[in-house]
Formats: structure tokens, C-alpha cells, sequence
């Protein structure tokens, strides 16, 4: 075989090649929407953040508008510190809420923003004031007992 | 060792280990000298080592095989390592005259390409079949494009790729080296001057480090496409459910790259191991198809051992 004929084949299997590359990255890794250009720092404190991880969605609505950043255990007060990088493009005010929950029964955990009615707008580096913890379901469940049990307990004594 | 001082058969077996050594030298030298490492005969560890009938001396005996054998697979393995720092100092040709590297490419990469697409898309038709079977039973069928997406672009795809490239490519390069190797075509080379590691031996090494990652993205790809065939047209998962959620959970960075990466470590290791067997066989028929199944069978168990460490350097769980 020549080496046109070589060269030819050679160009086409790299090109392919290349090509399913392309194909993993866009339509499987979705990597042309999903890397966020500019974003801001947002930080919050939460008391427990139950099973959230690094990485995590940050979603306003239920549209995903940025990631949490980092998370850090505060040794002073005793809090978990989440910084979240914010999509440029969406704006929250100042008064916004904060809450940690999950997706579906057993999904994945992601905050949730819940929007106020602050005219000021959050700027980068700020700390969400108001948040909400994840739901333990255990620590439902042991509430939901002790409601019971001292229910039942109140009943027989009247 | 169980071996005393007054033990009869304890300078019996130091003595022919000073001959073996010489020989291993010694051979070498019929050939000019050049930068190529010289290569070592196999045989018959100690022909003329006293065998006596005893337990003792049969356990001897046994002791004696098995201390052969470590020191000669470590004396294989330094002389790959030295062959594989010769053939990265001497790939200066193969990387300047590219058309002898894209030869080779031809040889072991798009040739291997039936192979490849046709057993990415088997692959990722069962993954879809069995992935569905299992996922239906927690009612999260959805999920399918995310399990047949994620176990190929991770695992699956490297590895399968990479086994099919070592019994596909790697066995070809090693019994073509071989062969050559068996027909005194090396020793030719020398001969003449040419240094037959740059000439024949790093074109082929470069071939497959560069041919392995396309394979493997494109079996990754095909499978992908084989688990929507059976998952969406056959069964009837939703389209955009598979699609979303595939594109939501694989990562650019943590999944794709890493496979990336993987089958590039596979590849340079699947073609070191290929082309040092051809190059290190015993220049015989016998020692040509020898060195063929070893490539098989130490590159495939080479790239599940390094896949295991990979994976536990990748994906700790974040």
C-alpha cells in the first residue's frame, strides 16, 4: 500500500477518533453548558448540611444557577461554612433564604435559594443570613416517637 | 536457606552460576555494538547441577527453580526498563520521519477498528439490556444513560478497548518483531548501521500509545450509542430523560478526562510490554509464538492491575 492511501486512512481514523471524543465531551459530559463563565462568591452557615457535598448544585427555583465551592467546618461557632460560586447572570437580594434539600427521596442534596424582597442585591464574598439545615430523617423520626410516646403518656394520665 | 556450609550441593549450585553470567555477556558481543540492549538466552536454569534423590536434595532442587525464576523475572523487568528508556531516547526518528509512525498507526490502530466498534456497540446493547433490567426494579429506569454512560466512559471502555488492542495489535507487533528478530533481519539493520530500536521498534511503540485513546473513545462512543439503540428505540426509556440525566451526571473533567488518561497509560503499557517481548524472544518459532501469548497475557493482566490502581488514584468518592 502507498503512503497516500496510508496517509488517507491514518487522517480519517484520527478524525473519527477525535471526533467521538468530541461526542463524549458535548453530548455526554454536556461540557458546553455546563462550565459556568463568570460567578460570584456567596457564603452561608448551616447548622448541619446533613449529606452535601463539594461540587453540589445550587439551584434558584429549581434551576441550577451555580456549585458550592467549598465546605468548611467553623470551629468557633460550631457551624459548617459553604462558600457556593454564583452563575454572573442571576442576581439574588439580600434577604435570601437558604435551605439544604434533597432531590427526590433518596437523591442527591443541593441548596435551594429562596428569594426575598430585598432591593439590595447580594454582591461577591456576602453571607447568606437566613439558612435551613438538611432534614435528618432520623432526627424526624426520633422527634415523630417522642411526640408520640408523650402524647400517649399525657392521655393516660388524664 | 536450608543449606549448611558442609551441604555437598551448595557449591555445586554457585558454580554455574559464574558461566551463566559470562554467557549473558558473552553472547551479546557477536554482535556490534551499538546502543540496543543485548538480550539474554533462556534455557535450562542448571543443567549441570547435581540432582540428588533425596527429599532433601528434590526440595533443593525445587528451592533452586523457584530462586531462578525470581531472579530471572526481575532481570526481565530491569532489561524492559532499560529497553523502554532506550526506546524513549531513540524516538527522535520515529517522531521526525512521522510517516514511518503513521504506518504503523494504519497497522494497529485503524485495522483494529472493526474490532473495536463492533464489540463498543455489543457492549453497550447488554449494558443497556441488563442495566434496565436492574434499574426497573427501584423504578429508576431513567437512569439508564447515566449507568451505560458512566460504566463506559470510566471503566469499561478503556479496559475493553485496551484488552481487545493487546490480542488485536499487541500479539501482531510482538510476533512481527519476533520474526524478525528470528530471521536475523535486526542483526541485518546493525549490521548496516541502522539502529533497528528508532527504526523499527519506537515507531511501533508510538503507534499504539497515539492509536489507544482514539480506540477506546471510540468504543466508549459506540457503546454509548449501542445502550441508546436497545434503552430508547428497543425498549422505549424516555429519550430526553436518558440524554439529561446522562449529560447532568457525567462530569467533563472527573470522568472523560480520566478515561482519557487511563487509556493512554494502557496503551504505552500494552506497547512497551508488546514490542520488548518480540524483541526479547527467543529468535525460534517456538520462542516467537512463546513471546506472542505472554504479550496477551501480561499486557491484559498488566492493564486490570494498573486500572486498579488508577481508578483508586481518580475516583476516591468525592
Amino acid at each position: 500500500m502507498n503512503r497516500i492511501t496510508l496517509d488517507l486512512w491514518v487522517g480519517i481514523f484520527v478524525a473519527i477518533g477525535i471526533g467521538a471524543l468530541l461526542f463524549l465531551g458535548l453530548k455526554v459530559g454536556n461540557l458546553g453548558s455546563s462550565s459556568v463563565g463568570e460567578t460570584y462568591r456567596l457564603e452561608a452557615k448551616f447548622d448541619n448540611i446533613g449529606g452535601l457535598k463539594v461540587r453540589g448544585a445550587v439551584k434558584g427555583a429549581g434551576v441550577v444557577v451555580g456549585r458550592v465551592a467549598e465546605i468548611r467546618f467553623d470551629s468557633v461557632n460550631y457551624v459548617a461554612n459553604v462558600a457556593m460560586d454564583i452563575d454572573k447572570r442571576y442576581k439574588f437580594p439580600r434577604d435570601t433564604f437558604a435551605t439544604i434539600n434533597t432531590s427526590g427521596l433518596l437523591g442527591e442534596q443541593y441548596i435551594g435559594l429562596e428569594v426575598g424582597g430585598d432591593p439590595e442585591m447580594l454582591k461577591n464574598g456576602d453571607t447568606l443570613k437566613k439558612t435551613q439545615s438538611a432534614v435528618v430523617l432520623e432526627k424526624l423520626i426520633s422527634q415523630f416517637m417522642f411526640d408520640k410516646a408523650s402524647g400517649d403518656n399525657g392521655g393516660v394520665k388524664k | 536457606m536450608a543449606n549448611t556450609p558442609s551441604d555437598p550441593t551448595d557449591p555445586g549450585s554457585q558454580k554455574p552460576a559464574v558461566p551463566r553470567r559470562k554467557a549473558a555477556g558473552g553472547t551479546g558481543s557477536g554482535t556490534p555494538k551499538t546502543t540496543a540492549p543485548r538480550w539474554k538466552p533462556h534455557g535450562e536454569p542448571f543443567p549441570s547441577a547435581p540432582r540428588p534423590a533425596t527429599f532433601a536434595g528434590k526440595l533443593i532442587c525445587a528451592l533452586r527453580n523457584l530462586g531462578h525464576r525470581v531472579t530471572s523475572a526481575v532481570w526481565r523487568l530491569g532489561f524492559a526498563s532499560r529497553f523502554c528508556l532506550a526506546i524513549l531516547l531513540n524516538s527522535g526518528t520515529a517522531l521526525r520521519r512521522f510517516h514511518l509512525t503513521v504506518r504503523e498507526i494504519y497497522f494497529t490502530g485503524v485495522l483494529s477498528l472493526i474490532i473495536i466498534l463492533v464489540s463498543g456497540l455489543f457492549v453497550g446493547m447488554v449494558l443497556g439490556l441488563q442495566g434496565y433490567d436492574t434499574l426497573e426494579r427501584y423504578g429508576a429506569s431513567e437512569s439508564l444513560g447515566v449507568l451505560v454512560a458512566l460504566s463506559l466512559v470510566r471503566e469499561l471502555g478503556p479496559v475493553v478497548a485496551a484488552l481487545l488492542f493487546a490480542s488485536r495489535a499487541g500479539s501482531a507487533i510482538t510476533a512481527e518483531i519476533g520474526l524478525m528478530k528470528a530471521t536475523e533481519q535486526l542483526s541485518a539493520m546493525e549490521m548496516m548501521a541502522v539502529n533497528p530500536i528508532a527504526r523499527i521498534v519506537a515507531p511501533r511503540f508510538w503507534a499504539g500509545v497515539i492509536s489507544m485513546p482514539m480506540l477506546a473513545a471510540l468504543f466508549s462512543a459506540m457503546g454509548i450509542f449501542g445502550g441508546y439503540l436497545v434503552g430508547v428505540k428497543l425498549i422505549g426509556v424516555d429519550e430526553g430523560a436518558f440524554w439529561s440525566q446522562m449529560q447532568a451526571s457525567v462530569d467533563f473533567r472527573e470522568d472523560i478526562v480520566n478515561g482519557v488518561i487511563k487509556s493512554c497509560v494502557f496503551g504505552s503499557i500494552i506497547s512497551w510490554i508488546a514490542v520488548f517481548e518480540g524483541y526479547d524472544a527467543e529468535p525460534t518459532a517456538e520462542g516467537v509464538s512463546g513471546a506472542t501469548t505472554r504479550t496477551v497475557v501480561t499486557s491484559s493482566l498488566a492493564v486490570l492491575a494498573a486500572d486498579f490502581i488508577l481508578t483508586a488514584f481518580m475516583f476516591r468518592g468525592t
